[in-house]
């Protein structure tokens, strides 16, 4: 949605839009366990198991779009295990 | 047959109290046996909306903890005789809100009214999920705005869950009712149409209250909105909305308030 857009219809298609998607993924979350969230834990959980990592070298952001929503996450590992940076995506 | 309901919205400050007692009073102007009760426990105001708050001696929790009976702490209103209030507590322990307390109190009132309209706090903790609790039926104020449908959904969601209805297999009846609407800027694009909302909540409209000074104004004096300007379009919005409640079929208008002819040349631009 342009500023033309926006200057011709206003905010409100905007919102409705937003809406729509916001509460899609809430009212799925409602009733199942949140796949993304799942997936967050044991992907950290994994890593764990082989790396020592610091929690808050851990960076993750999600992305709930309207058909496909990503998870990425990024964890730098310290220089004993060659310094790498893990991307999940 | 009584009928139970409550009035929630997850959300605050959309005007879940001013509906109420809206309700409430064009009910009881119609002829129903009417009871308030405000489920806000810490925070109450259905008393001040209602102009009741130097007459409250007994509330909610006194009725639940066996220190008053029902009958002493019901307040009759000073303007209709079959509508009455019952109070919340303004103390701070909302533990004193007990589920058996309130099924208790629910059927007690039951036997001796119309209709039970159950005033939600905002939020969806204890006070909020209590109130709908023993709902028939539940109305959710909305305001055309993003926050307030989201939340909205959410409610929506409690109802169909965690309401004594839902437990059993039943369906709570759920209307939507919007609050603050403004015709002319939803045209303009600048604020969600009603047909929006209804889209994205799924749920069928008990009415349409236009965004209107008089809901202030009834307020500052104590007076439902219904009672204090009868004429006025909030008013006659909500005494639609009370006469669909009872079964009546009323075309869905948004009033709006009658303008002088000055009003109307010059009113475009305050519009």
């Amino acid at each position: 949605m342009n500023l033309f857009h926006l200057l011709r219809r206003g905010s409100a298609p905007i919102a409705r839009e937003r809406l729509q998607i916001l509460l899609a993924h809430e009212r799925v979350a409602r009733n199942q366990p949140d796949l993304l969230g799942i997936l967050r834990e044991e992907i950290l959980e994994v890593i764990s198991r082989h790396v020592a990592y610091e929690p808050d070298k851990v960076q993750i952001k999600m992305d709930r779009g309207r058909s496909v929503s990503t998870l990425e996450v990024e964890i730098e590992i310290p220089n004993g295990f060659g310094g790498a940076m893990l991307r999940v995506f | 047959m009584a009928e139970v309901l409550v009035v929630t919205s997850g959300k605050g400050g959309v005007g879940k109290t001013t509906t109420t007692a809206a309700l409430g009073a064009a009910l009881a102007y119609d002829g129903e046996r009417v009871v308030v009760v405000d489920f806000d426990v810490g925070l109450r105001n259905l008393d001040l909306v209602l102009g009741a708050e130097r007459r409250v001696v007994f509330d909610l929790i006194n009725v639940i903890q066996g220190v008053a009976k029902l009958s002493q702490a019901l307040i009759r209103d000073k303007r209709l005789d079959n509508l009455y209030l019952l109070p919340a507590s303004q103390t701070r322990d909302k533990e004193a809100l007990t589920e058996e307390g309130v099924a208790r109190v629910i059927a007690e009132l039951r036997t001796r009214f119309d209709w039970i309209i159950c005033d939600s706090p905002a939020g969806i903790e204890r006070g909020a999920t209590l109130a709908m609790r023993h709902a028939d039926a539940a109305i959710i104020v909305t305001n055309p705005e993003v926050s307030s449908v989201r939340d909205s959904d959410r409610i929506i969601g409690l109802l169909d869950s965690k309401t004594a209805r839902a437990e059993r297999g039943e369906f709570v009846d759920k209307r939507l009712l919007i609050t603050r609407y403004q015709p002319t800027r939803a045209a303009r694009g600048e604020m969600l149409t009603i047909d929006d909302v209804l889209e994205i909540l799924s749920t069928p409209l008990i009415g349409i209250i236009p965004e209107s000074e008089e809901v202030l104004r009834a307020s500052n004096v104590g007076s439902p909105v219904t009672l204090n300007n009868a004429l006025s379009a909030p008013a006659r919005a909500y005494f639609d909305a009370a006469r669909r409640l009872r079964g009546d079929d009323i075309a869905m208008l948004v009033p709006s308030e009658s303008k002088s002819f000055l009003n109307r040349l010059f009113g475009r631009k305050a519009a």
